[in-house]
């Protein structure tokens, strides 16, 4: 994210700029740094897919191919339709990891709003705001994107628009908890004291302190929503086949999974590895944005 | 002789309680001058750090008057109050919780540079800062260090240099110095006074410790359950303090004086309890060993000798 | 008089993550049967260590006893097996930490959390016995019997902190150390605990070991006093021969300067320069050097003995008379 600053660690009394320490302080857990890099290699991979493979590999039907067993031609096998699973999950990977991050953008920047100004200004606001996130919450987050993709219809950015509404309360939730929790410290009051307006202690005093918790939070709600686009895609009402993602090839594959475990096993190990990783990155985030480690 | 730089008229605020309003300050009218130091005592939840708040408008107050310098700052609005609010800094009592732990120190004290805008230029700024902080005894290799690498004392400098950066003539100092231990309290109150006395600042030091407040201050108010219960200048509050509240406080200090180890005690009785929809009278009549008919009726304060206040009718009739 | 605990060169470290904390260093402490020690020190000086270490009570993985012995009544405690352990907390040695608000459990009712104390220690009591118990000493510490079926928050601040005296004293033990009991209390309340904790303490004829900063605290309500820094006894005495202030070790002497009092007339306190030594990077030789006026030479490379000033009165300092010497 940084890395070009972290070259200007010169003299000790130079001003370091925050993120060439953050950087700095996240490159020291391991972790994180392995999980930083597979997520990067994950990203490039399917980013770059066309420079390397076909597209008409990932949905390009010869029955003839079906069930091939890994082999140097199709890395990964072929499925029931003899299509490259390798393929199909490299393209697969581009729709999953897209869909994940966009969503939890959008949850993300809703819910730190919405519950920062719950938290901030409580009373009435924050009545109206949690009152309504309760409902959405009440609502179990599968069914609750269900019924959104059903009442809009399907499509990749109205699965969107349903994933994030389903992450908005839980991210509001903790942006509220740990905004109160600062609301009351004297830091504020000082900055009061010398006539900070409300948006300035909200951006430059409140923001930053939680910020640590809500990114752990997001990185675990953006395994939690690779994971939702897979049941969706698995109860056949994410993305319209043949367009792959992660979770479709594994429903597409349930009835053959006995006889051809690796079409299951595969795409789950690559969800299990991109989930994984966005955890191990969130953790180091979080430790790395908090001035307390050391450098 | 000297200026007037703040006044408190009839001060009020309450807080709404499910049963009431908490009668957090009651009717409080003080005077500060300019280089002076009042200082304020009491018990927890007495209304000390209230009526600094209040004062400061971070509690906005239920009714009364503010007057600095010759103005009363309560209905004035947006630029206009922060303008003067600039001259009107506070020092807090914690200070682990009273710094950004996200800030480093130079941030810190650039801080209220930047909001205030007093200072222009990066390079202004910076002197500013640098300037400040080496009167409070920090140096330029602190700019970088954030407030969880530093000892409560040094943290405590830091919230001074904030408050001092914007060259106010009042500062309310909230307990600072009751966090601290007594070797760096000494070193605080140095500088406190240091400053005092370089800048004619006026102080209002809000404390329960009475033998800080004596050191530091030129005026002493003893408060009570949100009410000033006695007011007058150091040396005739310590040499004839006549309130049974204050005689109380002053008999359960313990200081590392053996003389003083068999003195009499008034050890009170009972607690503070939260001034809810109180009555009229007298708020410490449920702990007070001399309470009588009359302390059901509302003690005004009233002057028993020049430059002493009290808000007891035995106090008064017996001076009189 | 009869020794009841004895402290014999403890040492006790802390792990962290990135250093090591050596919170009490040579540490030497004795507690008579039925006396008041005041122990003084600042923060980080190693009181709470010391207290938790007699208990045993330190963190496991992160705090270490390295050295040292600690005795009670013949007993060594750092050998002692966990049974053992467990009848000396609460029934011979009894602690009372700072904070009230989080020293009860605020979900049992009062009454529970003091007969708990019984039914751990006395399990053969019958219930009635100890209800009556529970009752005499609910009225000793000045609360009403009626109100032990409440729970903790529906006391205020000092009677919470009645009721932690309550359960230290139940067992009725021999010594009680009690860590900062007054320190988040206001003045006027603190003045009724000490008083309450004196009073008990005199008729149960249980030794006491009042850790705190206030000096003042130790001056109204000690016998003898042991003044800590960086983790070390540096001087112990009797509270007349150390107030005196005629003989003093020179942090000692310092922190008489540095607080203010109802009578001195200085216009500005003598602070003692710097700050406290970090402990863990503590200096060769006297841990004080750094700080103090008389520092010579030989202060920075060899530590001082404890020196016998007076009779009973110790101080840790190459030049224990010149100490109190330096008041000018």
């Amino acid at each position: 994210m940084t890395k070009k600053k972290n070259r200007n660690q010169t003299s000790p009394g130079a001003k370091k700029s925050k993120w060439a320490l953050v950087w700095i302080r996240f490159r020291k857990n391991k972790l994180a740094m392995v999980g930083l890099t597979v997520l990067v290699i994950l990203l490039l991979a399917a980013l770059l897919a066309p420079l390397y493979i076909d597209y008409s590999q990932a949905t390009k039907q010869s029955i003839r191919e079906a069930f091939e067993p890994p082999s140097s031609r199709h890395l990964f096998g072929t499925d029931q339709y003899g299509r490259d699973l390798f393929a199909r999950i490299i393209y697969g990977g581009r729709i999953s990891l897209f869909a994940g991050l966009v969503t939890m953008g959008i949850a993300f920047l809703c819910g730190i709003t919405l519950g920062g100004s719950a938290g901030f200004f409580g009373g009435r606001t924050d009545t109206i705001i949690m009152r309504f996130c309760d409902v959405l919450m009440s609502v179990p987050g599968i069914l609750l994107s269900m019924s959104i993709v059903a009442a809009l219809g399907q499509g990749l950015i109205k699965m969107l628009i349903a994933l994030s509404v389903s992450q908005i309360p839980r991210q509001a939730r903790t942006a509220r908890a740990s905004v109160m929790t600062l609301r009351n410290q004297e830091f504020i009051e000082a900055a009061r004291c010398c006539g900070t307006s409300n948006r300035r202690i909200l951006f430059k005093h409140i923001i930053p302190n939680v910020l640590g918790p809500l990114i752990v939070g997001v990185m675990m709600g953006l395994g939690g929503t690779i994971l939702q686009i897979a049941s969706l895609g698995f109860l056949g009402i994410g993305i319209a086949p043949p367009t792959p993602e992660w979770g479709t090839i594994i429903s597409e594959n349930q009835n053959n999974l006995m006889y051809y475990p690796h079409l299951g096993i595969i795409p789950g190990v690559f969800i299990m590895i991109a989930v994984l990783s966005l955890n191990f990155v969130g953790d180091g985030l979080r430790d790395a944005l908090d001035p307390k480690m050391k450098n | 002789m000297s200026e007037v730089l703040l006044e408190t008229r009839n001060l009020k605020k309450y807080f709404p309680h499910k049963l009431g309003y908490v009668h957090a300050v009651d009717d409080v009218t003080l005077k500060i001058n300019i280089g002076e130091t009042l200082g304020v005592v009491g018990e927890s939840g007495c209304g000390k750090s209230t009526l600094g708040r209040t004062i400061l408008r971070l509690l906005e107050p239920t009714e009364g008057e503010v007057i600095y310098e010759g103005r009363n700052i309560l209905p004035l609005k947006g630029k206009e109050f922060r303008k003067i609010q600039t001259g009107m800094q506070m020092v807090f009592q914690d200070p682990y919780s009273s710094l950004n732990p996200r800030m480093s120190v130079y941030d810190l004290i650039a801080e209220p540079l930047k909001v205030c805008k007093t200072v222009t230029g990066k390079e202004a700024m910076a002197k500013k800062v640098q300037e400040t902080m080496e009167l409070c005894g920090l140096s330029e290799r602190h700019n970088n260090v954030y407030p969880h690498e530093m000892d409560g004392g040094r943290r405590q400098r830091v919230g001074l240099a904030r408050a001092l950066v914007l060259d106010p003539k009042f500062v309310v100092c909230d307990e600072p110095v009751s966090a601290l231990d007594v070797s760096i309290q000494a070193q605080i109150l140095n500088l406190l006074m240091d400053m005092q006395e370089s800048r004619n600042l006026a102080y209002m030091f809000i404390t329960h410790d009475l033998c800080v407040v004596r050191h530091i201050s030129s005026n002493i108010m003893v408060m009570y359950m949100g009410q000033v219960v006695e007011y007058a200048t150091k040396d005739e509050i310590f040499a004839h303090h006549v309130h049974p509240y204050t005689k109380a406080l002053m008999s359960a200090i313990p200081t590392a004086d053996l003389s003083r180890r068999n003195r009499e005690r008034h050890v009170l009785k009972g607690e503070v309890s939260n001034p809810i929809n109180p009555a009229p009278g007298c708020r410490f009549t449920p702990r007070c060993p001399y309470a009588g008919k009359k302390c059901q009726e509302p003690q005004p304060l009233t002057q028993i000798a020049p430059d002493h206040f009290v808000a007891c009718h035995e106090c008064v009739s017996f001076s009189s | 008089m009869e020794k009841l605990l004895e402290i014999n060169n403890l040492n006790v470290v802390y792990y962290t993550d990135e250093s090591v904390v050596h919170a009490l260093n040579d540490f030497s402490l004795e507690v008579m049967k039925g006396e008041t020690l005041g122990l003084v020190g600042e923060t980080g000086a190693g009181k709470t260590t010391m207290a938790l270490s007699t208990l045993r009570l330190l963190p496991e993985q992160v705090g270490k006893i390295t050295g040292g012995t600690i005795c009670y009544r013949g007993m060594d405690i750092l050998n002692a097996g966990k049974k053992q352990l467990r009848d000396l907390r609460g029934a011979e040695i009894s602690m009372i930490f700072q904070d009230p608000m989080t020293s009860l459990n605020p979900v049992m009712t009062v009454g529970d959390q003091i007969k708990e104390v019984l039914d751990l220690h006395f399990p053969d009591m019958q219930p009635r016995e100890k209800n009556q118990k529970v009752d005499d000493i609910l009225k000793l510490v000045g609360i009403a019997p009626e109100r032990k079926d409440q729970f903790p928050h529906q006391f205020s601040g000092g009677m919470k902190q009645r009721v932690v005296i309550a359960m230290a004293l139940i067992a009725e033990p021999k010594l009680l150390l009690a860590d900062e009991p007054t320190t988040a209390l206001d003045v006027t309340i603190q003045a009724q605990i000490l008083a309450l904790m004196k009073e008990l303490k005199e008729k149960f004829d249980s030794a006491m070991v009042l850790i705190t900063h206030d000096l003042g605290i130790v001056a109204e309500f000690c016998d003898r006093i042991a003044v800590i820094y960086a983790g070390t006894v540096i001087e112990s005495g009797t509270v007349e021969q150390v107030f005196s202030q005629t003989k003093n070790h020179p942090y000692t002497a310092g922190l008489f300067r540095c607080i203010p009092d109802l009578t001195t007339t200085a216009k500005r306190l003598t602070p003692i320069p710097g700050y406290m030594a970090d402990p863990s990077n503590l200096p060769e030789g006297c841990k004080f050097a750094e700080r103090c006026k008389n520092c010579q030479e030989r202060c920075r490379k060899e530590e001082p003995p404890m020196n016998e000033a007076e009779p009973g009165h110790f101080i840790k300092c190459f030049m224990p008379e010149k100490g109190g010497m330096t008041n000018e």
